[in-house]
């Protein structure tokens, strides 16, 4: 903001912004306790995203979230991307405290930098980008360490992409939690997504899906989120990771469907809760 | 009508909470605390249960894993209750208290049926349910799937331990119902008929067995229709069978004894002159 404002205007606006902010800090837990040597840890996420899915399919790996980052029970950021590319043939999806993702993805980023700034040749056949699976591996270890010093990253991550063994590239898809459980399958999913889409994932799945059907069984999956989960919305994104590298979609919304005329009007004409 | 004011079994208890039990469980709890014994969990039915409605009436369906903590108790349990024969009530809480729950309110209908010579309606078992469910505030562990036919209708009910309900055309309960509704949610339509309807709780049951640990062994189904005929079927999936697990130990052959193994010497057979019983019938004075 380019006004011209004095240094005392500045501070007065500063100091009410503090006020403002600490008084609208939520509620019950105090969130901020300040330990000895000034320190503090995380206790609780404050602006949350809920699930992420994965699955594998016949051309890559596939991922899908919606764009909604909760402030507790308000649907606050209607457009927070949770799908990132992380390097050229990686990506990243979180769950959890979008904060702690952020950082997350900060940090590859800077590793994937670092990596192509100090590689031995300007060309990509030198193997100088880390494949999903290092990245994998990687997010273990520091989720791991954050967790042993009980100040963890409150996310849950999705970590698809492929995974050169030999001269092969396999397609890779893997999951790291806030206390630092990695495991890899051929459908993931976080948060609710774990109990509302996982079942219906592992019954749908078949090695050779084609994008088309994959896309469709995802968008199923988000639907079914959006219908009972309280903290999802309907506008998604989807990303997928194949051998010619990594694309996230534009958010788009899916549709709902609330006209079956059994809610409209329940058969039997008895309506409210029942009985009395 | 006279009837009823004898009829005390409709109003079984006396009005206000009773929580005569508290007292006792929370002296147990103190002395299990100092021997440092561990208290035996009650038997939940972890569960899945489902309830919906298609054209021509209901179908209900239930796992039949009981769990007490992290051990089966019970891998075939019967967790689809009769209450009456044309309403069927699946439970999910606590195993005791979703039995006694439903059997005490069939008894209740069966009485009110005998007082007003009329069948008994889906929202009156429903009502009787929520009321006492209500009065013990919770305690009684019973979450509850209540489906069937009546004249208005086939309705479904959803019943909350603490008293709540919900008519749906669709619902599912227990630490399974995610994975069931997600079933539902994908594939439900309106007026689906019998045998997709079928089809699709078995199919809602099947998730819950296979997605959730509290759930588990076979699927029981219930199809309740309009025209007044019922169906229960125990064991409508089975994908987990322990006949080929029990088949593949390889047992002593010592342990398999044939018919006729032993040689019979001699027999002799004694009928008994028992007097059982001494009747005599007097006549009633008018």
């Amino acid at each position: 903001m380019h006004t011209s404002l004095t240094a005392t205007a500045r501070l007065i606006l500063f100091s009410l912004y503090v006020i403002s902010m600490l008084s609208t800090t939520a509620t019950a837990e105090s969130s901020s306790i300040v330990e000895a040597g000034g320190t503090q840890r995380t206790r609780r996420p404050i602006v949350t995203g809920t699930s992420v899915l994965g699955i594998k399919y016949r051309d890559g790996v596939m991922l899908a979230s919606d764009t909604l980052c909760s402030y507790g029970t308000m649907a606050k950021y209607k457009d927070a991307r949770r799908l990132v590319p992380v390097n050229p043939v990686t990506l990243v999806g979180g769950g959890g405290e979008y904060s702690d993702f952020q950082e997350v993805t900060a940090l590859l980023k800077r590793n994937a930098l670092e990596d192509k700034c100090t590689a031995d040749s300007l060309y990509e056949e030198d193997n100088s980008v880390e494949c999903a699976k290092e990245v994998w591996n990687y997010l273990r270890a520091v989720m791991y360490n954050r967790r042993n010093k009980m100040n963890p990253l409150w996310n849950d991550l999705v970590v698809a992409g492929f995974h050169i063994e030999g001269a092969t590239k396999v397609p890779f898809l893997g999951l790291v939690d806030k206390i630092g459980t990695s495991y890899e399958d051929n459908v993931v999913a976080t948060g609710f997504g774990s109990y509302l889409a996982l079942p219906i994932l592992r019954e749908k799945w078949r090695p050779d899906l084609e994008e088309g059907e994959a896309r469709a069984l995802m968008e199923d999956c988000l639907r079914v989120l959006f219908y009972r989960d309280c903290r999802a919305l309907n506008r998604i994104q989807i990303a997928k990771a194949t051998s010619d590298g990594v694309l996230v979609s534009e958010p788009y919304e899916i549709d709902t469907s609330w006209d079956a005329a059994s809610f409209v009007s329940p058969k039997g004409g008895l309506e409210g809760d029942g009985g009395w | 009508m006279s009837e009823f004011h004898g009829n005390s079994s409709l109003d079984e208890a006396p009005p206000g909470f009773s929580f005569d039990n508290c007292h006792r469980n929370a002296m147990i709890e103190q002395v299990a605390a100092k021997s440092n014994s561990v208290l035996p969990t009650a038997t939940k039915t972890g569960t899945t249960i489902v309830g919906m409605v298609y054209k021509d009436g209901v179908v209900l369906g239930a796992d039949t894993r009981a769990t007490g903590g992290t051990e089966v108790c019970d891998k075939n349990c019967e967790k689809i209750h009769y209450m009456a024969d044309n309403i069927y009530c699946c439970g999910a809480g606590t195993a005791a208290d979703t039995e006694k729950t439903t059997e005490m309110i069939s008894s209740q209908l069966e009485l009110l049926r005998m007082n007003t010579k009329s069948p008994s309606r889906v929202v009156t078992a429903c009502t009787l349910l929520k009321r006492m469910l209500f009065r013990y505030q919770g305690h009684i562990s019973a979450a509850l799937v209540l489906g069937g036919c009546d004249v208005s209708g086939p309705h479904v009910y959803q019943i909350y331990p603490h008293g709540s309900t919900g008519k749906l055309p669709y619902t599912t309960m227990g630490s399974g119902s995610l994975a069931a509704m997600s079933v539902f949610e994908t594939e439900w339509r309106d007026d689906m008929s019998e045998s997709e309807a079928v089809e699709l709780v078995k199919k809602s049951i099947l998730a819950g067995i296979f997605n959730d640990l509290g759930s588990g062994s076979s699927c029981d189904t219930c199809v309740i229709r309009m025209d007044g005929t019922t169906e229960v079927t125990r064991g409508a999936v089975a994908p987990n069978p322990v006949a080929p697990l029990r088949a593949a130990i390889n047992r002593s052959s010592k342990l398999n004894i044939g018919k006729g193994t032993t040689p019979v010497l001699s027999t002799t057979f004694t009928p008994a002159r028992v007097t059982l019983a001494d009747v005599t019938v007097t006549e009633m004075e008018q």
